[in-house]
């Protein structure tokens, strides 16, 4: 074996590192010296300090980009993770300074601690082609999420939401580590390029077959796929907004891009296909049904919501439907794809959390009721919100349309003949024009429904009315010139090789 | 080519945005002001259309004021933008609709800012449909233009309007995946998106040869892969147009939206699904079309027939005009399925394939003129009684409001098709160049002209003449700002009619380079 370089492995993890560092400055910090403060002081402080050092990993990351590849994937660094950890660091800062107006807790200090250390999990977990790297780190984000769900001691619904979620994952965590262990006994390495050259054969051995469902339904977990959604619904609605959002939003875009990583690497050549005349057994096929179901349970389920926060975590799941048709599809082009589609889905998720959360703060709940009229009281959140929305239902010119446009293009011409996977594709089209309907339904509430008589004005903190219009610019800017971020992420994509 | 010195059409199209936007920024406290803003917008857009048809070089009929840039590159998306005669009256039709389309809707009280944005935000959706040159914005402006639409109807319809909206929302939308699906298979094939490449793959027979290699699928022969392909697109026009029995949606709509919008919806909008057909499925889908010529226009003949029978039954104004759009867009049909008839490059029809196409040009702007005007005529009725505007609710106004049964019967006759008015030439030069091309069907679509005629006259004699209604005795007749707002779009008609060459001028080369398009 050959020996390793400390210093060089600590170069190689400086983003990671910096993360860390901040976070614990930012706890000492806050338990040494603001203890005794307001909560919104210590948010501030605490919230543009960890927003700093995120600044500083994503500086790291553009200044001194590093190009590695440690034992056999335990460590990666190439474009693509740079981008992937940008995306992620970004959304963690936007996440950061969306909690900024909140009171639900007065330890400030671990709230921003263990976002910190999720963060730095996410970033170890898309910087790993390795089965024990990428378990640990995703364990690390995993506990780190379930806290913060629970973060809100007073709320019943915050302890319900975090158990069930930890009741879930560590079932998922089982699953999934039950199939890492077979797939390590059937090609004795944990490398998913190595287990790919093992697992190269012309029929499915039954182990194999156990290994790639029980891989498939842990990681399914992750992204809130059917059938292992069950959590998404009580986590969105009950975890605090900002917890919420980040759930939603920075553990999507690292979830989507491991599963990826791990299908389309390390189960390279037992990929089966879905076509409708032929059935070839693999991992397309598991892919793809779980694809259909979380597209027709998301957006049939969605529809009879009455919370917001449910709404979106069946939009979610949703979502995660169609995102899977990227992973199927495992070519270059569709990841490119999927890589654009989850980050610009990740974008309007979290500025419609933050619109949830100003409204939440100040009329209780998430009910939909309490947005009726918003579009007069609120204009500014109001019509962000009405972006986001739009956006996630796929109306043009918003990032959402061209990310479905886009990613649906080349899931058809990632097989030689497009009509192969067309039924999958009709399937998410006609899905989508359903989940319209209650998308719509929503900004009828905000523009149309005449205001409840008895309801108290809502008061728009500036710093959220900044962050939102800002998140909605984006949007509707990556929208009209996806250019801007596709023309990085194919360049990222072709890099890697993937 | 005539180079302009700005992105002349981009800022056509962003034009009414900003409009829009200044209207939302307005709010709703000068109601006065807001309308007279929404008008002074689409004044502007129509002053700029006149600038364009000015500086349009007529002799050479092909793509003008061209703007190209590159977009998204791996998808084929280019912004490209230009117009030829057919866009260039396009736009023009349009820039004259939409202040009709204001005009009618002034006593609109509710919510009146949302509303009149809305109206600009269609007009925008128009301009960048009938400028697109690329499947991927145009289909953009395709869709989006069905948001202000539905809006318009849902917010300020009659009683039954969340059913005509959603009913006209969801028919459209069925129509759009076809079309999306059809346009995706052409680009998996030929990696473009753009209708001149389609076009010219299409010409030389390379289009659907490289579709079918790509779309082989068992059981399935190669033509009938071609066929379904085209068959995706039709979809999504036809229902558009509308093309009988896609049309169900229509009545509902037109009837149940506000009279204003309705002026939209028939002078505007419904000749987006005309020009669809004559951009984007004639020159791409030509030989396809070709092979199933008979049905086609067996709809187009369906379409004209029905559609006025179906008029001649009904009572509501708005539901009788509603059908009668139908009828009118049908003659169009009927001259596009005519040019596309297999010759065998007999010199003398390719004549008559000219004026085929010409007519259907002049009938698509004629029928948006009228049809707007009849409606607007139907909501200053509407105003004055309140909402009524059944056959039945009215007789003998010609004694109170002699001004106003003047100038409704000059529209009413033009759309029946009076030498001398606008409505006849159009419809004159389809039959004309139809009649030799499908003799039968064209002598079918006659009987289309007849049954027009009569209820028109119906009209005429059952609200204007007769005797006179008593509850109507203190009927005013049309006041001085509305005969000043009427008289350019009644002299218009008049123009057109006595000069068609105002017109023709202008399309005249397109239509003969659309024909000379098809090498049989």
């Amino acid at each position: 074996m050959t020996p390793i370089n400390y210093s060089e492995l600590l170069q190689l993890a400086l983003p990671q590192v910096i993360v860390v560092v901040t976070a614990l400055v930012v706890m000492a910090i806050d338990l040494i010296a603001l203890r005794k403060r307001a909560i919104r002081i210590r948010f501030t402080v605490a919230s543009a300090l960890a927003s700093l050092g995120c600044a500083a990993a994503i500086l790291q990351i553009l200044v001194h980009p590093a190009q590695a590849n440690i034992f056999d994937g335990m460590l990666i660094a190439n474009p693509l993770t740079h981008f992937v950890q940008i995306a992620l660091l970004v959304l963690t800062i936007f996440t950061l300074l969306i909690s900024v107006d909140s009171r639900f807790t007065e330890h400030v200090g671990e709230f921003v601690l263990l976002i910190l250390i999720a963060t730095a999990g996410m970033m170890f977990l898309v910087g790993s082609q390795d089965l024990l790297v990428i378990f640990i780190s995703l364990e690390l984000l995993s506990l780190s999420l379930y806290i913060l769900a629970a973060f809100n001691k007073r709320s019943g619904q915050s302890w319900e939401a975090a158990l069930k979620y930890f009741l879930f994952g560590g079932m998922s965590a089982a699953f999934l580590l039950f199939g890492f262990s077979l797939l390590y006994g059937l090609s004795n390495s944990t490398s998913l390029t190595r287990i790919a050259g093992a697992l190269h054969g012309p029929s499915l051995n039954p182990l194999l077959v156990i290994a790639i469902v029980t891989t498939a339904l842990g990681l399914g977990f992750k992204i809130a796929a059917a059938p292992f959604h069950f959590w998404a619904p009580d986590v969105y609605q009950g975890a605090p907004a900002p917890s919420a959002a980040f759930i939603a939003s920075g553990s999507k875009v690292a979830s989507f891009f491991v599963f990826f990583q791990v299908m389309a690497l390390g189960f390279a050549g037992v990929n089966g296909t879905v076509t409708l005349s032929h059935l070839v057994r693999g991992w397309v096929p598991v892919l793809a049904l779980m694809a259909t179901l979380s597209m027709l349970l998301g957006n049939l389920v969605a529809i009879r919501q009455t919370s917001l926060r449910r709404l979106l975590a069946y939009s979610a799941i949703a979502h995660a439907g169609y995102m899977l048709l990227g992973i199927l599809a495992h070519t270059q082009q569709s990841l490119a794809a999927l890589l654009y589609y989850v980050v610009t889905y990740a974008f309007a998720t979290l500025g419609a959390f933050a619109v949830i959360a100003v409204v939440e703060e100040q009329r209780g709940d998430d009910r939909l009721s309490h947005f009726d009229g918003l579009g007069k009281q609120a204009p500014i959140l109001s019509f962000s919100l009405a972006i986001f929305i739009l956006s996630l239902a796929g109306i043009p010119p918003l990032a959402g349309f061209f990310g479905k446009f886009y990613l649906f293009v080349t899931v058809l011409a990632a097989t030689p003949n497009p009509v192969d996977l067309l039924w999958l594709v009709v399937l998410a089209i006609a899905m989508s024009a359903v989940s319209l309907y209650y998308y719509l339904r929503v900004l009828k509430r905000v523009y149309v429904t005449p205001p409840a008589i008895d309801c108290n004005a809502i008061h728009s903190p500036a710093v959220t009315q900044i962050l939102v219009l800002a998140l909605a610019a984006a949007v509707i800017l990556l929208g009209c010139a996806p250019n801007l971020l596709l023309k990085w992420i194919d360049s990222a994509v072709q890099a890697s090789g993937l | 080519m005539t180079s302009f010195p700005i992105p002349v059409l981009s800022i056509l199209t962003a034009l009414p945005v900003v409009g829009a936007i200044a209207l939302l920024a307005l709010g709703n406290r000068n109601k006065n002001l807001v309308r007279w803003t929404a008008l002074a917008f689409s004044l502007a857009a129509l002053v700029l259309t006149l600038i364009l048809w000015s500086h349009f070089d007529t002799i050479s009929g092909a793509l003008q004021f061209q703007e190209r840039n590159t977009w998204v590159a791996p998808l084929g998306a280019e912004y490209h933008v230009a117009i030829d005669g057919l866009g260039l009256l396009m736009l023009l039709l349009s820039s004259i609709v939409v202040p009709i389309g204001i005009f009618a809707s002034w006593q609109i009280q509710d919510r009146v800012p949302l509303y009149f944005s809305l109206v600009l935000l269609l007009q925008a959706c128009l301009f960048g449909t009938f400028t697109a040159l690329n499947f991927f914005h145009w289909f953009i402006f395709w869709e989006l233009s069905l948001i202000p639409a539905f809006f318009l109807i849902r917010l300020w319809g009659g009683a039954n309007r969340t059913k005509a909206a959603t009913q006209f929302l969801v028919y459209t939308m069925v129509g759009s995946i076809g079309l999306l699906l059809s346009f995706l298979a052409l680009f998996l094939a030929t990696r473009t998106f753009d209708f001149a490449d389609l076009a010219t793959l299409a010409q030389h027979g390379q289009l659907m040869p490289a579709v079918i290699d790509k779309l082989a699928w068992r059981h399935v022969t190669p033509d009938h892969v071609a066929i379904i392909v085209f068959t995706g697109a039709f979809l999504g026009f036809a229902v558009k147009v509308p093309l009988f029995p896609f049309h169900t949606w229509l009545p509902s709509a037109y009837s149940e939206a506000p009279t204003g919008t309705t002026i939209l919806l028939t002078g505007a909008m419904s000749k987006m699904g005309v020009y669809g057909f004559l951009r984007i499925l004639l020159p791409i889908f030509w030989p396809q079309m070709q092979v199933v010529l008979t049905p086609l226009l067996w709809l187009a003949v369906a379409t004209i027939i029905f559609s006025a029978y179906a008029a001649l039954a009904q009572r509501d104004l708005k539901r009788i005009f509603a059908y009668s759009s139908i009828n009118h867009l049908g003659y169009c049909l009927l001259a596009i399925f005519a040019v596309i008839k297999f010759t065998g490059g007999d010199a003398a029809l390719t004549g008559e394939k000219y004026a085929a196409m010409n007519g259907a040009f002049l009938q698509m702007f004629n029928h948006g003129l009228t049809a707007a005007t009849l409606f607007w005529f139907v909501a200053i009725l509407e105003k004055r009684t309140g909402g009524l505007r059944s056959l039945d609710d009215f007789g003998g106004l010609r004694k109170v409001a002699p001004v106003f049964t003047g100038l409704m019967g000059i529209a009413l006759f033009s759309s029946l098709g009076l030498p001398g008015l606008n409505g006849f030439i159009g419809e004159f030069l389809i039959f004309k160049g139809s009649f030799p091309l499908v003799p039968w069907a064209t002598s079918l679509a006659v009987l289309g002209l007849l049954t027009t005629a009569v209820f028109t006259l119906g009209i005429l004699q059952r609200v204007f003449y007769g005797p006179l209604n008593s509850q109507w005795i203190s009927f005013p007749d049309l006041t001085t700002r509305e005969r000043l707002a009427l008289a350019p779009a009644i002299g218009l008609m008049f123009a057109l009619g006595l000069y068609p060459q105002l017109v023709l001028a202008v399309v005249n080369n397109t239509a003969i380079q659309m024909v000379e398009h098809f090498k049989f």
